[in-house]
């Protein structure tokens, strides 16, 4: 009994900071130690193994000069390799789109036997080894693989081709889409679509009017998130490419032999453009997020 | 910043009639969902175990008769043990800061951790090169005094804790919030100490999301490839982690061992995902 009556007391004296003055949320923060403590250390080790090493990259990059830099990356073996990495990481952020939004749709609206089973599966890219899933997916899709010997049949190439390489990306960015869209999903409010339903929309005019644009920001948002992680991908992909240059050679690849060849501000180059390509990938995800909170009203 | 290692406590909506899809496009959504992962997740597992157990029981047991199996395993387990004690750390410090206290440019550092989660990994091998290698800004210096940093172990080890920077602190960060402070107030209020708050109150209210995440900084420190690849060398028997290793067994065509200690792998993230099925659904009860 008194402990309720404590807990009452505490919400109605708590309350009106919660509503009214936000910043007010963090006064009791001289109670709680280890303020300067966590952060410091936080700084400390995110500047020393992060933030060092990758000014390192930039300094690299730049250390020869703007024009030594505008000359490696318009070698064409570059601008091949670029064009492969985001091209192939952007079809695969679309398929990721379409699928991971019905697959989220699924799993948050449906209960169907093995839901959970799938709920859990769609983690796996993240657990599993890239190396692992390279072979893998090589060996399903190589000639004479389970689904490469079916593609060969209608003459469709997917190993050592781009199509392999978007199959791999596909792979790796799909939980990005699906878990950025779940909890948006979830808390989606149903009065909407009810009182879409009672104007008399039918079924699909509601998903396409209504629902749809409520998810398009998240959608959007995490389509960056998997083009963010595929774009860079290595792992998955060197085992399924074929890593020809000109064809198949994507830009990490094409870093790794730059290192190999001891042309180290060629390689810094080209990952300062792929550096950039995240920097803008971080910020846009977080642009994006906070569109979707307007949208949704959250 | 949505949360996509953090999955919600499943919930079972059930929308009303008048607000359903009808039952066949119910069935083609779910058909579809489950025919998509089935073919891009499910088969490539299906493959690994086939492929690993091609030659049967005794094949796969062969493969593991390998001195540099064995050590390949052996550096991996030694990389992983340095690996996730500091990052959990980390993860723990950047938690607690950022989601206890306001300060200033919080959410540049937030953005800042999950930095490494963009950067590719390959990328995260080469600025340790451009550092410590040959010709690297600290190359000279430490050749002088004959220390190893690439190709050897420290080398993988850092490029590893870059890989696996951001999974702790993102897991623990939200769950933090979520669940308040009102609990850690009280006991410093009630004259705790700040290890004993941390000990008696902090860390059981955390502790399955802080498996789930020591879990995962596992898993990824143990199947880390593109980073590790351009720092380690590749040399036998010296600095070959476990996946470095089954690119050279696939590379001269030993597919057996080269799928059967991949499956290992393999075996270790389906761990992983059974254990944060698990852990999610402690986390959601607490």
């Amino acid at each position: 009994m008194r402990f309720i009556c404590m807990k009452r007391i505490l919400v109605e004296y708590r309350a009106p900071f919660l509503t009214c003055q936000h910043h007010l949320l963090s006064r009791p923060r001289h109670i709680l130690p280890g303020f300067k403590l966590s952060l410091g250390f936080t700084i400390t080790y995110l500047s020393l193994l992060v933030l060092f090493p990758l000014s390192m990259l930039v300094w690299k990059a730049t250390s020869g000069g703007w024009e030594h830099m505008l000359a490696t990356l318009t070698q064409a073996r570059v601008i091949a390799s670029l064009k492969l990495s985001f091209g192939t990481a952007f079809a695969a952020a679309l398929v990721n789109a379409v699928f991971g939004l019905l697959t989220a749709w699924a799993l948050e609206r449906y209960s169907f036997p093995g839901r959970r089973l799938l709920d859990a599966m769609v983690d796996l890219p993240f657990a599993l080894p890239t190396a692992v899933a390279g072979i893998a997916l090589v060996t399903l899709y190589a000639p004479n693989g389970w689904i490469g010997a079916w593609l060969a049949q209608h003459d469709i190439k997917a190993a050592y081709a781009p199509l392999g390489i978007t199959i791999a990306l596909t792979f790796v960015g799909f939980p990005f889409v699906v878990r950025t869209l779940q909890p948006v999903i979830a808390d989606l409010s149903m009065d909407v679509e009810e009182a879409a339903a009672c104007l008399g929309a039918n079924r699909w005019q509601t998903l396409t009017r209504v629902v749809f644009p409520a998810l398009l920001p998240s959608t959007l948002a995490g389509m960056t998130l998997a083009f963010g992680r595929a774009v860079g991908e290595y792992g998955s992909v060197v085992f399924i490419s074929g890593n020809l240059p000109f064809k198949t050679e994507i830009a990490p690849l094409l870093i790794t032999m730059r290192l190999e060849e001891y042309d180290y501000s060629g390689a810094a180059t080209i990952g300062v453009v792929m550096l950039a390509a995240s920097f803008t990938i971080l910020v846009l995800s977080n642009l994006l997020a906070q569109w979707s909170r307007k949208r949704t009203g959250r | 910043m949505a949360a996509i290692i953090d999955i919600h406590p499943p919930r079972t909506v059930r929308p009303r009639k008048a607000t359903a899809e009808s039952f066949f496009s119910r069935w083609l959504i779910i058909s579809t969902a489950v025919g998509f992962m089935g073919l891009m997740f499910v088969l490539p597992l299906v493959v690994i175990f086939q492929e690993a157990f091609r030659k049967g029981w005794e094949g796969f047991i062969e493969a593991f008769d390998d001195r540099a199996t064995m050590h390949a395993i052996w550096l991996t387990l030694k990389v992983a043990a340095i690996t996730v004690p500091l990052n959990t750390l980390f993860g723990l410090a950047a938690a607690w800061c950022v989601s206890r206290f306001q300060f200033r440019g919080k959410r540049f550092l937030t953005s800042l951790i999950e930095l490494p989660l963009w950067v590719s990994p390959v990328i995260a091998g080469m600025v340790y090169v451009l550092l410590f290698g040959a010709q690297g800004l600290f190359g000279p210096t430490l050749k002088e005094h004959g220390i190893k940093i690439i190709f050897a172990l420290p080398g993988i080890v850092l490029s590893t804790i870059f890989v696996t920077f951001t999974f702790v602190a993102r897991i623990l960060a939200p769950q933090m919030e979520a669940q308040g402070q009102a609990e850690e107030e009280a006991a410093m209020t009630l004259g705790a100490n700040g290890f004993q708050m941390f000990w008696r109150v902090t860390l059981p209210k955390i502790k399955w999301g802080l498996l789930y995440g020591i879990i995962l900084c596992n898993a990824r420190s143990m199947g880390e490839f593109g980073a590790v690849s351009v720092v380690s060398g590749h040399i036998r028997n010296k600095t070959n982690t476990v996946p470095l290793h089954i690119e050279v067994l696939y590379n001269e065509y030993q597919f057996v061992p080269a799928f059967a200690v991949a499956s290992m792998l393999a075996l270790l993230a389906l761990v992983t995902l059974i254990l944060k099925t698990l852990t999610t659904t402690r986390r959601g009860a607490a």
